[in-house]
């Protein structure tokens, strides 16, 4: 059996401030009884994240940031992106182009529909090398940096059967182990206080103390959808990309409206997960970038109460 | 609080380092030998995976109102060799197709000949590997037809196709498929589109039509189709000009 304990589970205690920072399985019962008249804060530590699913948050963080790079190369090849079965030319919905003025100096285009945006520097036009360069995404954001298309094909299929199994093998771990269920799915009583959650997150007030223990209902649906959503959609879309693949998955292809609608897909998945990843980092470093790193490297997370009632009655 | 500061920094500054050898490691990993090699054998358990999925499927075919208004041209567009401009300015009237390597019957077919031949038209689209899609109804004899005729002996793997088309480099565009693809029913041999005779920028006289792979595989200006063996000596050895210059010859992706 797998060593698959629920966030939340005990793994130890430590009385924080008492300058020993010991982590042995004690029971909490049988800890040494505390002074009463003094509140302190108290800190447990439980272990948060089995060691497989270390592994495999690392190794689908290795992989996304590999394959946005590769991605954004290969989207730099025509930087334009249509809806339905083929390419549109003169229609884009999105693109990133460039013109040039009289003077000669290069300009970044960015169309959003009818909108037109000067993004020189960043989209369209961007330094290489000191010069002035078009190109869809600047250099400093693609594999490989300079315009590559082949080798940057050659790491995103590398990197996507990579990523593709590794989601899968946690799907069939976080089922088995109920992390799914149990961890991940929303509870009834979650979903009644998603207002209040809502709230708090905007405040800046995270869960802290025994709440923190488990992931809130706003961590549970960003995760949910990031895996389910994001995860599973990015690869059927790419999928559904493949001219090879498109004899077998015409339904799948028709379902999005057109292989051109499959790959502008695709990118809108890519952007989520760069969204997901943007208020990811930032909510680790918010509710401790410390003790986060550490749980999701060690598995350890330490809980601090703020007294030492609050866990001992 | 210094101490907790510095340790702040440290994690940050590792954070930044660690993104940047990411990045700048994996344009140093794309210019050595083995790594390109090792990344490459993705595409074989791409091959794999895929051709046991899809088999003999057929690739979607659309109807004449999701026909392109313009088919998009790209690569080679307008072939400069003397040969070929030859061969134009009379209308190809003198255009022989020569089937050789290793057939029991090496023969050499005109365009009125291959006309001749039972033909298909099919309304499929073109995907280029930069991204784009364009759809267009294209009419030409199936490669499986022209094959049965030539008989490929018992050594033959592959089909290559030798093109008119100089590249960049000097040398002649050519190409390759398996046998799986090249048996496949809408594997043509196409000489014409949307109903007219092939354009000089989409490829006239003839070009190979492979709608399961991406729009390199699907060579222009055809000069002659040889069978062989294997590929590894023919140009650069990898079983096209792209393949030559690190694209992936299996282009079902």
């Amino acid at each position: 059996m797998p060593r698959a304990e629920p966030p939340g589970s005990e793994y130890a205690c430590a009385v924080a401030g008492s300058g020993t920072t010991a982590m042995a399985s004690i029971p909490e019962d049988a800890m040494p009884p505390q002074p009463v008249e003094a509140p302190r804060r108290v800190k447990r530590v439980i272990y948060r994240h089995t060691l497989p699913l270390r592994i495999m948050h690392w190794i689908n963080a290795v992989c996304l940031l590999i394959l946005l790079g590769s991605g954004l190369q290969i989207f730099n090849a025509h930087p334009a992106l249509y809806w339905g079965q083929r390419s549109h030319f003169d229609h884009p919905w999105l693109s990133l182009g460039a013109t040039q003025t009289r003077d000669g100096k290069l300009h970044g285009v960015t169309t959003i529909g009818a909108h037109r945006f000067n993004t020189t520097g960043w989209f369209g036009v961007s330094s290489m090398d000191g010069q002035p360069t078009v190109r869809g995404f600047p250099s400093w954001a693609t594999i490989p940096g300079p315009q590559w298309l082949a080798m940057g094909r050659a790491w995103h299929f590398f990197f996507a059967w990579i990523f593709a199994i590794n989601g899968v093998c946690f799907v069939l771990y976080a089922l088995w182990t109920r992390h799914l269920t149990r961890d991940l799915v929303p509870t009834r009583r979650d979903w009644l206080g998603i207002g209040r959650s809502i709230i708090d997150h905007a405040l800046l007030q995270h869960p802290h103390g025994e709440e923190a223990a488990r992931y809130n209902v706003l961590q549970r649906i960003a995760y949910f959808v990031v895996i389910f959503v994001f995860g599973g959609g990015v690869v059927l879309m790419g999928l559904a990309m493949s001219p090879r693949m498109d004899s077998v998955l015409g339904w799948l292809v028709d379902l999005v409206g057109g292989r051109q609608s499959a790959r502008s897909i695709h990118f809108l998945f890519a952007m989520g997960f760069i969204a997901f990843f943007l208020i990811h980092i930032f909510e680790v470093i918010v509710t401790g970038l410390g003790n986060n790193l550490r749980s999701i490297i060690t598995g350890r997370y330490a809980i601090e109460s703020k007294t030492h009632d609050e866990t001992h009655q | 609080m210094k101490l907790i500061n510095r340790r702040r920094r440290f994690l940050r500054d590792a954070l930044a380092l660690t993104g940047a050898v990411a990045l700048g490691g994996c344009d140093k990993l794309s210019e050595t030998d083995w790594a390109p090699k090792v990344l490459g054998s993705a595409t074989a358990l791409s091959h794999a995976a895929q051709g046991a999925l899809s088999r003999n499927a057929m690739a979607r075919e659309y109807t004449e109102a999701d026909i392109s208004p313009e088919f998009r041209p790209n690569g080679s567009t307008d072939p400069q060799s003397a040969a070929y401009r030859a061969l134009a300015a009379n209308g190809f009237r003198g255009y022989r197709l020569a089937i050789g390597g290793l057939v029991a019957h090496p023969m050499s077919l005109s365009l009125d000949e291959l006309r001749a031949l039972p033909n298909r038209t099919q309304i499929t689209r073109h995907d280029c590997v930069e991204g784009w899609s364009v759809i267009g109804k294209w009419t030409g004899v199936q490669l499986s037809h022209v094959l049965h005729m030539a008989q490929p002996t018992a050594a033959a793997r592959y089909v290559v196709f030798r093109c008119y088309d100089a590249m960049d480099d000097g040398s002649e565009y050519y190409e390759s498929l398996g046998f799986d693809d090249a048996y496949h029913p809408q594997t043509i041999l196409a000489w014409a589109l949307n109903g007219k005779t092939l354009p000089i920028p989409n490829g006239a006289p003839l070009r190979l039509r492979v709608p399961r792979q991406l729009g390199y595989k699907m060579a222009k200006y055809l000069r002659r189709i040889d069978l062989v063996a294997s590929f590894k000596d023919i140009e650069g050895g990898a079983g096209g000009y792209w393949e030559d210059q690190g694209y992936q010859w299996y282009a079902g992706i």
